[in-house]
């Protein structure tokens, strides 16, 4: 009980007297919330992203079955799907027609593909709202493709795709499969991949291998793989930010020591009252602990709610172009708000334990003033 | 790996931990040379000063271990995507020979460390600071646990490649496995929740035993440290299969996660208190006789002895509690 | 009532270097509750380092200060300070308050560290400003008072705590005679309420004060002439 009245007397006289030095404590606030907000902004982002391709796979198959001619990826026959034979576990399985068209006219690459759920007519096609954004179409207009040989088709767009999955539908145009064999002068028979179904994730590393064993000229690629792929990267991603950023951290910490040790001798001499009038070293030790704590808490707080702000209401504005890729067709999509505990975790040790260490002994070293310095 | 936000924290904590400790050990060495608390003279009057900057480290250090021991765990939770085979921590732990070690390293300084800093605690309140010498040697004890963590830690992060197939925590805690983690899963049901039940009353009597009579805190410590491996024990064996409402499902680590409630920080954290207590009864008790910590063993005792038997009784509450409101029903297998 | 008494008490500066210096070498002497002691003598005659280690603001290189029968010279800080702040006020040169805090919070701080009941602490805290004049200008900044009323806050702040024994460093040095004057008065009234209280001073309206019970003299850290009635 006195152990909690004490501590509160403690913070009291230590808000009391940050109050009175608005000035400093305003200046290594701001810094604080700045680092905490770059970082915060990274991880923020990146974690939402990571989430985001977790979501988007979700529904994707489990299994991925490419041919590989001379170790490059071919057109895989459709006989493959009866050559493979019926394996246990796999719930469906169908062939897939896709490709990569150039549009010189805004410089960037679509991503073509046949879809056979859409009912498309052969002139009709749906395309993400990226591609719309960059050519300034809306549903109902018409847009021109260049085939292979140099004929100009015209499609008509029959709606937009789904703003929610925008990060891997920006460049996406779904369209028939006469209008994709018109467009890139391909064989009928064969397709581009061949995707399955698996209903137990378990069972997905045998079913792989007997496909391998049963057209050995075929590469299975796994959803686990992707995402684990996906996952390595963007930790990656976010690392060097963090690497780049350690100059930032270090330069803060450099800061909150200066500050710290570089008390002006209106703080030293009020420390050098309060110990002569009967405070204790851990007294001006634990008020000393409460001015970090609060001036860590708001910091924090402030900073990781600018970073939310600016992650998940201004779409990361700041660090897009390094963290979402290298496409010219941006995706621009809201991203699901989350927090994560581990992230918080960890953006505590690269904030707020820099910071604490940073002032463990100039703080100590004006807590030990003699009582009797105010006496000399 | 090491690019990883998460392990780049937990390098940076420990190599930060290993520089304060390797400050306070310096300091340590200085104290156990030139020590004299009769002298007024000004170097003695320095080392006492210097002794709060020790205290202040100490702290600081032990409170990021705390925190590191979390976030290991959490991060291992969080990375086992990226390992094949891995579905939670206890795969990634497994990914090479270092994550278990880096695992008890951590449990290890965070008894030593709470050791320690009730051990200063008590030193404090003896007006010649009886315990000194003691608690500096112990100083010196801990630095190599520090860096052995660090180092262990550092290979683990090093070595984690994700080319490896790792076996998860359905083939490690499996009774069919072999090694230690299977001989634990495969504790009879009956045995373990005996085991906790006993332990748990025992620990529990000798701490209301040392609390009327001010008697017995090493026996009391000795008590706790026996049911603190019985609770793991039967939460690998029991108490986790009922969490999970599954039978074969043993995995320490799965019941962290949010889907079970976080019934693992519930009855982790009751129980690691709870022991680091205990222990402390038994650092704290045998200095009864020295006059001037007489009445400061007193209250540190009973406090640290109504902390520990509290949290205890609270773990056994919720480990009960969890039994009784599963869907599992092992009727048959252990009553 | 507690008794001070000193043995042979020595403070060294600088110790093992070339600039080491003894500022008050072998001093005994006994000081007896309930009575005014003045510590007469030059600046640099070791008054105020002899004052700050009976005050338990620091530690006699050797020799042995009891506090009533408690041995105090030995005690680290933690300790010292524990002591301190139960029986000992404080009365500095300057004064000494913290600017930018009301007259009431400076008051108070004394009390921070032993956490009373925070009504407890304003009702007393209040009773003391009204006993010495100050009621209304609890609320001020210590800036604003004069020099009487920053003095006369000092005083409070010292008896916060309700400390046994009360040491004024040099506490004239600051105001002009006729408020010297009126300090001495209230010292007086200090007095009658069973205080204990130590002054160093080398102003003569100090040490001649008729409250002032007994003087020691002090000369390059040791004593000149000892318990000198004034009276």
């Amino acid at each position: 009980m006195n152990f909690i009245r004490r501590q509160r007397y403690l913070v009291d006289y230590i808000i009391s007297s940050m109050l009175r030095r608005k000035g400093k404590n305003l200046g290594l606030m701001l810094v604080y919330s700045l680092i905490v907000f770059m970082l915060a902004s990274v991880m923020l982002f990146t974690h939402a992203l990571k989430q985001e391709v977790g979501l988007l796979l979700h529904s994707s198959p489990e299994i991925i079955l490419q041919r590989m001619v001379a170790g490059r990826h071919d057109f895989i026959p459709a006989s493959y799907l009866e050559k493979m034979g019926r394996i246990r576990g796999v719930t469906s399985r169908k062939g897939r027609l896709w490709g990569y068209l150039y549009d010189p006219s805004v410089k960037a690459n679509y991503t073509l593909m046949v879809s056979d759920e859409q009912a498309l007519a052969a002139t009709e096609v749906i395309i993400g709202s990226a591609i719309a954004r960059a050519r300034g179409v809306v549903p109902g207009d018409y847009i021109s493709f260049r085939s292979f040989d140099g004929e100009t088709y015209s499609f008509q767009i029959k709606s937009l795709l789904d703003h929610e999955t925008e990060l891997v539908s920006a460049d996406l145009v779904l369209l028939n499969s006469k209008a994709y064999h018109a467009l890139f002068g391909m064989p009928e028979g064969v397709y581009t991949d061949i995707v399955l179904s698996v209903s137990n994730l378990r069972e997905v590393p045998k079913i792989a291998e007997k496909l391998s064993q049963r057209l050995p000229d075929t590469r299975p690629i796994l959803k686990q793989e992707i995402l684990r792929t996906y996952d390595a990267i963007f930790s990656w991603r976010q690392g060097i930010l963090f690497v780049l950023l350690a100059g930032a951290i270090m330069a803060f910490v450099i800061f909150a020591w200066d500050k710290a040790s570089g008390l002006s001798a209106e703080e030293k001499r009020e420390i050098g009252i309060l110990k002569s009038i009967g405070w204790e070293t851990s007294d001006v030790l634990h008020m000393k602990f409460w001015e970090g704590a609060l001036l860590s808490l708001l910091s924090f707080f402030i900073g990781y709610l600018l970073a939310y702000l600016h992650v998940f209401y201004a779409s990361a504005s700041l660090f897009e172009p390094v963290l979402k890729g290298w496409a010219v067709l941006y995706p621009q999509f809201q991203l699901s708000p989350s927090v994560d505990g581990l992230q918080v975790a960890t953006l505590f040790f690269f904030t707020v334990f820099p910071y604490v260490v940073a002032t463990i002994i100039p703080i100590w070293q004006v807590a030990v003033t003699d009582p009797d310095a105010v006496m000399r | 790996m090491l690019l990883n936000p998460a392990i780049m924290a937990l390098i940076l904590v420990s190599v930060v931990v290993v520089l304060m400790l390797a400050m306070a050990t310096g300091f340590a060495l200085q104290v156990l040379r030139h020590w004299d608390i009769r002298s007024g003279s000004e170097l003695q009057l320095r080392l006492e000063r210097r002794t709060y900057l020790i205290s202040t480290l100490m702290s600081w250090a032990f409170a990021a271990e705390v925190v590191s021991l979390l976030l290991f765990i959490y991060n291992a939770e969080s990375m086992s995507g990226q390992f094949v085979g891995a579905m939670c921590a206890t795969g990634v732990l497994n990914v090479n020979p270092w994550g278990w070690p880096t695992l008890f390293m951590k449990i290890a300084l965070f008894f030593g460390g709470a050791i320690w800093l009730i051990l200063n605690a008590l030193d404090n309140q003896g007006y010649d600071y009886p315990l000194t010498r003691l608690k500096y040697l112990l100083l010196l004890l801990i630095m190599p646990l520090v860096m052995a963590e660090a180092y262990l830690q550092l290979r683990h992060f090093l070595e984690l490649s994700p080319d490896v197939i790792t076996s998860c925590c359905g083939s490690l805690f499996s009774s069919d496995a072999k090694g230690v983690a299977a001989e634990v899963t495969s504790v009879s049901p009956a045995v373990s929740m005996w085991g906790l039940y006993l332990s748990g009353t025992a620990v529990i009597a000798a701490g209301l035993f040392y609390s009327r009579v001010k008697r017995g805190s090493a026996v009391f410590s000795l008590l706790a440290l026996i049911a603190f491996g019985f609770a793991l024990v039967a939460i690998i064996s029991v108490l986790s299969p009922y969490i999970y409402e599954h039978p074969q499902h043993h995995c320490p680590f799965c019941i962290l996660k949010s889907g079970h409630g976080f019934a693992g920080y519930l009855l982790y954290i009751p129980l690691f208190f709870a022991t680091a207590s205990a222990l402390g009864v038994g650092v704290v008790g045998p200095w009864h006789h020295i006059a001037s910590l007489t009445s400061a063993v007193n209250t540190k005792g009973r406090q640290l002895v109504h902390v520990s038997v509290g949290l205890f009784i609270l773990f056994y509450l919720l480990a009960t509690v969890y039994v009784m409101s599963s869907n599992l029903v092992m009727q048959g297998v252990w009553w | 009532m507690n008794r001070i008494t000193l043995n042979n008490v020595t403070k060294v500066f600088n110790q093992g270097r070339p600039n080491e210096y003894a500022a008050v070498r072998g001093v005994s002497l006994t000081i007896e509750p309930n009575r005014v002691t003045c510590l007469k003598g030059p600046s640099g005659s070791g008054k105020s380092t002899l004052l700050s280690m009976i005050g338990c603001l620091s530690r006699p290189t050797s020799g042995r200060i009891l506090l009533g029968e408690q041995m105090i010279s030995g005690l680290p800080e933690r300790f010292l300070t524990d002591i301190r702040r139960h029986t000992f006020g404080f009365i500095f040169q300057q004064f000494n308050l913290i600017s930018g805090l009301s007259v009431l919070e400076n008051v108070i701080l004394p009390a921070y560290p032993l956490a009373p009941d925070h009504r407890t602490l304003m009702k007393s805290a209040h009773e003391l400003l009204e006993r010495f004049e100050l009621g209304h200008k609890a609320e001020s900044p210590v800036q604003w008072l004069s020099g009487g009323e920053a003095q006369r806050a000092a005083i409070c702040r010292a008896l916060i705590n309700d400390p046994q024994i009360l040491i004024a460093d040099e506490p004239t040095a600051n105001l002009d005679t006729k408020l010297s004057h009126a300090f001495m008065g209230q010292i007086a009234q200090l007095r009658k309420l069973g205080k204990t209280i130590l002054i160093t001073s080398h102003d003569p309206v100090v040490f001649d004060s008729p409250v002032v019970d007994s003087v020691v003299e002090l000369q390059d850290g040791a004593v000149l002439q000892e318990a000198v009635d004034a009276a």
